[in-house]
């Protein structure tokens, strides 16, 4: 029977096993009183300097040239290294695909993403590094940008790395079992184009690394909140040209949630590293909410175009991917595993045995992929279940009995999909049904029926996913072809390490290397251990700190592909295990009895048959401390015991590209119902519902926990989160006020129900649990707004203002006489538009004569200096710009072309400072008013770039009104006569009566 | 008039979790960086230094503050509280604290100390909260790991707690 | 994300706080709750070279209503006017609009004053203001004027406060009439899309909306109905000039405009 897991506090049963309780976590303590350990909250070694990073506001442009000597002279600046002087340091980071490119966690000779390192400056503490930083001149040449994966691959695309063939990274096709008979013979191709937005989970602690180097050891220590995968260490090592044992990477006990991201700080470890070498002393970092927003890591974006061979009955008999993957700027490590993590799973839930793929990776001008939940999942199952949806629309079925008729058979486990994944367990049906029964799916359907007899847009999704957890170290490398991995040699496995010790006192500590980010790791262990040792968790102390020179750890360790329960619990359960096999042995030996008839329970070791007849634990586990001879022969010692434990079903990739890629598979039936608001169009979540089996489930408690957050994130994804960019590369959502994470107000509760299946794989019978609804809950909601709007194509985030021309179809019309304004955007064109119109009591030759005159114009433009006069149509100046407190200096550069004198010109120009860059183009003409006035009218058009648009973007439009006023305001003013405010439109009338009247 | 000048160090005198503090601090040092770097109360969080996140909430004259959004020379005089002043004592939960250990309302705890500081404010101001208004409040925070509904949940928990006890803090 | 350095001056009297506006101009910014301003100068948008703290001057701190005109000290924090006991009798537009404005959290340390000193035109104040034909009460070193809404916001966070004068007060007439407020964002707390504000007035409707126009932006309409309304809320809706961003269309926001327009106007003519 489904159980919703208890949250409460289960009370425990003597002799019950402490795994399934959801017992209170050992962490919260210290975390509710302020004594959590954080990275910025542990102290650093005397004399630690810090950093702050110069990044780039274009997407696209060759540096010129790099002025660092005002900062270096600035108070409390210690040093300033840019890409060259980084690049002398370390060696370019490994890149996953056989090109010749290179891949450096600066910027060196050109940028090719908004936020890219371009200086380091390192100072006695972080406002004076910034300080230093506003201090650096840095000259562009700007290059065209691409942004979009399908533009990228266009022959006259911009090209990022000429090691690339175009932009292309990787192209690859799969082909398994006959697809192409599968299409030929089936009575349907239904197809859907999918573009799966970028976002990112967003932790709210942010990267933070602390790094020293000791050149008479030639080595590194370093203290970042990664999280692992540690085969990352090897490309830090190689990055800093050290030998592994020479790089001490450490982690902080605490970190502020990952959720994949923090494995995307490794870049700033070498540039740290490097600029601690560089000044002596040890650096630390830590990184800001605009730098991470801008320039962190995040999920992939993806254009899929995904088609099915589909019969009259829904039964789908072959699928065809087509798949275009955007990395970003660079393929850092371990990209592209995102598009790889799901290879094995492109079948989904389903029994589907034909299988056509090609798999194309490009590069853009956007921030660098890494790992974000659902890894790979939410691009997958966007596609898949959305064409789901479509097939049962397309064929007048019910999208429920689509889902059911392809379902992977409950006896067919291990069941071993096209593309190569062994699906350990599972019963899909019976989830299915149990979810429809107790989620309440026909009430829910009454709900829908009754919304829409009253005319609301109500829609029903459905999902069905398989979970994959703990990843096959190998499955990137099905991104080379066979040859190129046979050259390689084969990658595999998923060694998880777990230490278990025993102190002089008997009591034990686990250590494992699995770098929680606040799932309670600590907790669930010392449940573990304590059920194997009969003892209390309380009983046992768990270190989950992370120390590469000290702990036992592999390529595989880190906090990624949900792979601590099915893991590395199950890995401590092992270790513990082999101890309790050797105590036992001693035990039996003092009690006088045999091994078999041993038991530990309740803080002892005991007889079965004759409970009396006991040791306590403590003293057999230390007698290996105290008295090592007394130990019986073949013992060795009982005082700690380090297990490795790989599965032997992650076996690398075939020579016909299949590929176990994961170890475990749960599953998620999600299913919900959700009304589009008609005035306001916002998307309502009024019921979900999730049906879970993660196989044996360890703490109920956190295994909700884990559901309930991955839900939120998707719900943020569905609704709410995109990191947008212009189509010139310019980043837009560089505060939490532009990236919006759903809160409280957004985020309902979902109805969570459980199935568990133990997994035959792994020793604890568990699975990852996750990142499963960051899969199958943003296409779940999708599905329902789908169903609500009859819509075929959908977009997330499901942005209201989107759905306006769906839902309302064409705007009234303005009234008669006022010409309609074609404001309406493309997506990503960020051109600031607008028109006015000032009238001047003076000629327009005098106007005229203004207009081209720099003195003039250094009087007019306000905040102008140092005009420099090029030719009689070219002028440079530095000029103040303000906007309410913010003002910035900016180099501005205009060019005069096109002059009709005096009746009119065309003003066009540039301009280049800390806040950010413009560029436009007004043309301006002159109309004698009649009675000695001229009416000054102008239009312009312009784009403003960097900081200012990546934090600012709401305001841009109001802000270049207001400037531009000024410009005419002042020109008025100079001209002398008195701007008729009548004829001027509604915000520059009031500009120009202002600046005009009142100075 | 005082004027502190910039780049200089200015002595800021304030009650911490109720004790006289002095501090230094030049004219531009956030009350983060203030409490976390020089008073080492590490227990504030800074998540996004723009007043959005919630993480660096504090108690400032009883009301809850971003930290982010104010200079450490503005709370000159004021009476301020941190997550360290929640708990009876070093080795008690405070019941707001225990209602969110039980209710597994943290996950990675970064976000937590903020809310703690809202919800302690408002449940000192407001003893009998309903749960849309808990949600208001609640809006003002953002956290990445629970999905929020167990914090609702401690937060009525606790809010209920406190009037059966009928004072603000008590064993837990 | 640090700020740029800068003197702090504590205002002792409003004297010292006029005369450093006088002699710094532009260069100093006054501060008051901060909750704007701060982010401004964590993220160095804003580099004044003085802040001049002006919430220890007890005589900006009142709230006075007085003759119909209730009259709100530049140090009088959105919390406080919250709490104020009159609010909903005298001010319930503003009562209305309050809850909107950011959080809890920030409201506590944000003033009235600050938010329309600040002008954003997505902000829900300086629209209560606009709605209601409030004043804003400006005062240098050496003069003291004051300027009614519709003319103090001139743009984008610009206003006609000149450089060396702050706003001492916002006044606002008590009406007693019915008022209605609604607000659309992408959630709940965040910068308006549409913010729309209705105050009945003798033989109709004043309706102000923000988050549109590069100003909050008031019109009278007489009490229409049918399509003679549809068409004058149209006419309202494109004279806003809307704009497109990432959160929203231009089209988007007139819909709201017009829609939210027609439900506030029957629900405050009822």
């Amino acid at each position: 029977m489904a159980e919703a897991a208890s949250l409460s506090t289960a009370s425990h049963e003597p002799g019950s096993p402490w795994v399934g309780q959801s017992i209170p976590r050992v962490e919260d303590a210290a975390l509710l009183t302020g004594r959590g350990r954080f990275i910025d909250d542990i102290g650093v070694r005397p004399g630690t300097l810090h950093a702050a990073i110069l990044r780039s506001p274009h997407a696209h442009a060759d540096i010129v040239s790099i002025d660092s000597s005002a900062a270096k002279r600035a108070p409390g600046v210690f040093a300033v290294l840019n890409g060259e002087d980084v690049k002398a340091l370390t060696a370019s980071l490994v890149v996953g695909v056989k090109a010749p490119v290179e891949c450096w966690p600066i910027a060196v000779g050109r940028v090719r993403y908004v936020g890219e390192p371009v200086a380091i400056v390192v100072a006695a503490d972080r406002y004076l590094a910034e300080d230093g930083a506003d201090l650096i001149e840095v000259q562009y040449r700007v290059r065209p940008a691409v942004v979009d994966p399908l533009a990228a691959l266009n022959l006259d695309a911009p090209v990022l790395h000429d090691g690339f063939a175009g932009n292309v990274a990787s192209d690859r096709t799969f082909r398994y079992g006959d697809p192409e008979q599968a299409f030929a013979s089936a009575a349907h191709r239904i197809s859907l184009d999918i573009r799966y937005p970028r976002n990112s989970c967003t932790p709210i602690e942010t990267y933070g690394v602390v790094a020293d180097y000791d050149p008479s050891d030639d080595a590194y220590d370093v203290l970042a909140n990664f999280q692992g995968p540690f085969s990352i260490h090897a490309v830090l090592s190689r990055a800093l040209r050290v030998a592994g044992n020479r790089l001490r990477l450490r982690t902080p006990p605490d970190s502020g949630g990952s959720f994949g991201v923090k494995q995307g700080v490794f870049p700033y470890i070498v540039l740290i590293a490097a600029a601690a070498r560089a000044v002596g002393r040890p650096v630390k970092w830590i990184e800001d909410r605009l730098e991470h927003l801008a320039a962190s890591v995040s999920a992939t974006n993806r254009a899929t175009t995904l088609s099915a061979a589909v019969e009259d009955n829904g039964r789908v008999l072959a699928l065809d991917w087509d798949q275009v993957e955007d990395c970003g700027a660079h393929l850092r490590a371990p990209e592209p595993a995102t598009l790889y993590r799901m290879h094995g799973n492109l079948t989904g839930a389903y029994d589907i045995r034909h299988l056509a793929v090609r798999n194309r990776v490009v590069v853009t001008n956007k921030t660098p992929t890494g790992l974000n939940r659902g890894f790979g999942g939410p691009q997958v199952y966007f596609a898949l279940e959305r064409l789901v949806q479509r097939i049962a629309v397309e064929l007048g079925l019910d999208p429920l009995d689509v889902i059911m008729r392809n379902l992977i058979p409950a006896d067919g486990f291990p069941y071993r999909t096209a593309s190569g994944a062994l699906l350990d367990s599972g019963n899909y049906q019976e989830a299915i049904k149990r979810g429809v029964n107790e989620g309440g799916l026909a009430e829910l359907k009454s709900r829908r029926d009754a919304a829409r007899a009253q005319g609301r847009l109500y829609g029903i999704g459905y999902t069905a996913v398989v979970e994959p957890s703990v990843s096959n170290m190998g499955y990137i490398t099905t991104v080379l072809t066979p040859a190129d991995r046979r050259k390689a040699g084969p990658k595999n496995g998923a060694q998880a390490t777990a230490t278990v010790a025993i102190d002089p006192l008997g009591s034990v500590t686990v250590h494992v290397a699995s770098v929680p980010q606040g799932q309670g790791h600590r907790t669930v262990l010392s449940q573990v251990v304590a059920d194997v040792f009969g003892l209390t968790p309380a009983d046992i102390r768990v270190n989950t700190e992370m120390d590469t020179a000290r702990d036992a750890w592999s390529i595989a360790s880190g906090n990624y592909a949900s792979r601590f329960a099915p893991a590395v619990a199950g890995t401590a359960k092992l270790a513990a295990g082999r101890l309790s096999e050797r105590m036992a042995r001693v035990a039996a030996s003092q009690l006088n009895t045999e091994i078999d008839d041993i038991a530990f329970a309740g803080g002892s070791v005991r007889s079965k048959r004759n409970p009396d007849n006991k040791v306590s634990f403590s003293r057999v586990a230390a007698l290996s401390h105290w008295s090592p001879g007394a130990l019986p022969d073949g013992i060795g010692q009982t005082i700690r015991e380090t297990v490795f434990w790989s599965p032997p079903e992650l076996t690398a990739p075939d020579e016909e590209d299949h590929i176990n890629s994961s170890l475990c598979h749960g599953f998620i039936f999600d299913f919900c119902g959700v009304e589009v608001d008609r005035t306001t169009l916002q998307t309502r979540i009024d019921r979900y519902v999730t049906m879970h089996d993660c196989g044996t489930i360890l703490h109920p408690g956190m295994v909700d926990g884990q559901i309930r957050g991955g839900f939120a994130q998707a719900v943020g994804a569905a609704l709410y989160e995109e990191y947008a960019y212009g189509s010139d590369g310019s980043f837009l959502t560089g505060t939490f006020a532009d990236y919006l994470l759903p809160t409280v107000a957004e985020v309902p509760d979902p109805a969570i129900l459980h199935m568990q299946t133990p997994s035959p794989f792994t020793p604890l019978g568990s699975k990852g649990v996750g990142e499963g609804n960051c899969m199958s809950t943003p296409v779940c909601i999708a599905n329902a707004v789908a169903d609500a709007l009859g819509l075929k194509d959908v977009e997330l985030p499901l942005v209201p203002a989107k759905l306006a021309q769906i839902v309302r179809g064409d705007e009234p019309m303005p009234a008669k006489g006022r010409a309609i304004e074609e404001t309406a955007k493309r997506g990503g064109d960020r051109h600031l538009r607008g028109k006015g119109e000032a009238v001047v009591g003076a000629p327009a030759e005098r106007v005229w004569a203004m207009l081209l005159d720099p003195e003039t114009l250094q009087a007019v433009i306000p905040g102008c200096q140092n005009v420099e006069k090029i030719s009689d149509t070219h002028f440079r100046a530095d000029v103040t710009i303000g906007i309410g407190p913010m003002k910035g200096r900016y180099r501005a550069d205009v060019k005069l072309s096109d002059l009709d004198p005096p009746h009119a010109v065309t003003l066009g120009g540039s301009a280049e400072g800390a806040l950010g860059f413009g560029g436009g183009e007004g043309r301006i003409t002159l109309v004698p008013t009649g009675n000695g006035g001229t009416a000054i009218r102008y239009v312009y058009e312009a784009a403003i770039g960097g900081k200012v648009a990546s934090i600012g973007g709401r305001l841009l439009d109001g802000a270049a009104r207001v400037i531009i006023g000024q410009f005419f305001a002042s020109l008025a003013r100079k001209v002398g006569g008195n701007p008729d405010a009548q004829s001027l439109p509604s915000l520059l009338s009031r500009a120009l009566r202002l600046f005009g009247g009142h100075r | 008039m005082s004027r502190l000048q910039a780049g200089r160090r200015h002595s800021v005198r304030f009650s911490l979790n109720g004790k006289p503090c002095t501090g230094e601090a030049e004219p531009r040092l956030l009350l983060t960086d203030f409490l976390r770097h020089q008073l080492a109360a590490t227990g504030t969080h800074v998540g996004c230094e723009h007043g959005v996140c919630g993480a660096c909430t504090v108690s400032i004259d009883g009301k809850p503050a971003r930290a982010c959004l104010t200079l450490a020379v503005q709370i000159d005089g004021c009476e301020l509280r941190t997550v360290e002043s929640i708990a009876p004592s070093p080795d008690r939960l405070g019941i707001l604290q225990s209602a969110f250990k039980r209710n597994h309302a943290l996950q990675c705890g970064f976000c937590t100390a903020g809310i703690l500081m809202s919800l302690d404010c408002f449940l000192r101001a407001h003893p009998r909260p309903d749960e849309e208004s808990i949600r208001d409040l609640l809006c003002g925070h953002l956290c990445r790991c629970t999905g929020y509904t167990p914090i609702v949940r401690a937060a009525i928990e606790a809010a209920a707690e406190l009037v059966d006890h009928g004072k603000e803090k008590t064993d837990a | 994300m640090k700020a740029a350095a800068f003197d702090y001056v504590r205002a002792e009297h409003l004297d010292e706080a006029l005369d450093v506006l006088g002699r710094e101009g532009s260069d100093a910014r006054i501060i008051a709750g901060g909750q704007s301003l701060m982010a401004m100068l964590n993220m160095r948008l804003a580099k004044p070279r003085t802040l001049i703290d002006i919430m220890r001057l007890p005589e900006l701190a009142r709230i006075e209503s007085k003759g119909g005109t209730i009259t709100i000290g530049a140090g009088v924090r959105q919390a406080s006017l919250q709490e104020w006991p009159e609010l909903g009798r005298d001010l319930q537009l503003a009562a209305l609009a309050l809850p909107w404005t950011g959080h809890a959290q920030t409201r506590s340390r944000g003033t009235v004053c600050g938010s329309i000193a600040h002008a954003d035109p997505s902000a829900e104040l300086p629209l209560v203001l606009q709605a209601l034909a409030g004043e804003v009460h400006l005062r240098s070193a050496k003069r003291r004027r004051r300027v009614a809404a519709n003319d103090f916001f001139v743009g984008m966070m610009a206003t006609t406060r000149a450089d060396e004068e702050m706003i001492e007060a916002v006044s606002f007439p008590a009406v007693h009439k019915r008022s209605a407020f609604r607000e659309v964002a992408r959630r709940h707390g965040d910068f308006a899309i549409v913010a729309c504000a209705a105050v009945a007035t003798a033989n109709g409707v004043r309706l102000a909306v923000g988050g549109v126009a590069d100003v909050p932006t008031a019109r009278d309409f007489p009490d229409l109905d049918g399509s003679a309304l549809d068409d004058a809320l149209n006419g309202f809706a494109y004279s806003l000039d809307a704009r497109d961003d990432v959160h929203a269309t231009a089209r988007y926001r007139r819909d709201l405009v017009r829609m939210i327009g027609r439900d506030l106007m029957r629900e405050v003519l009822q």
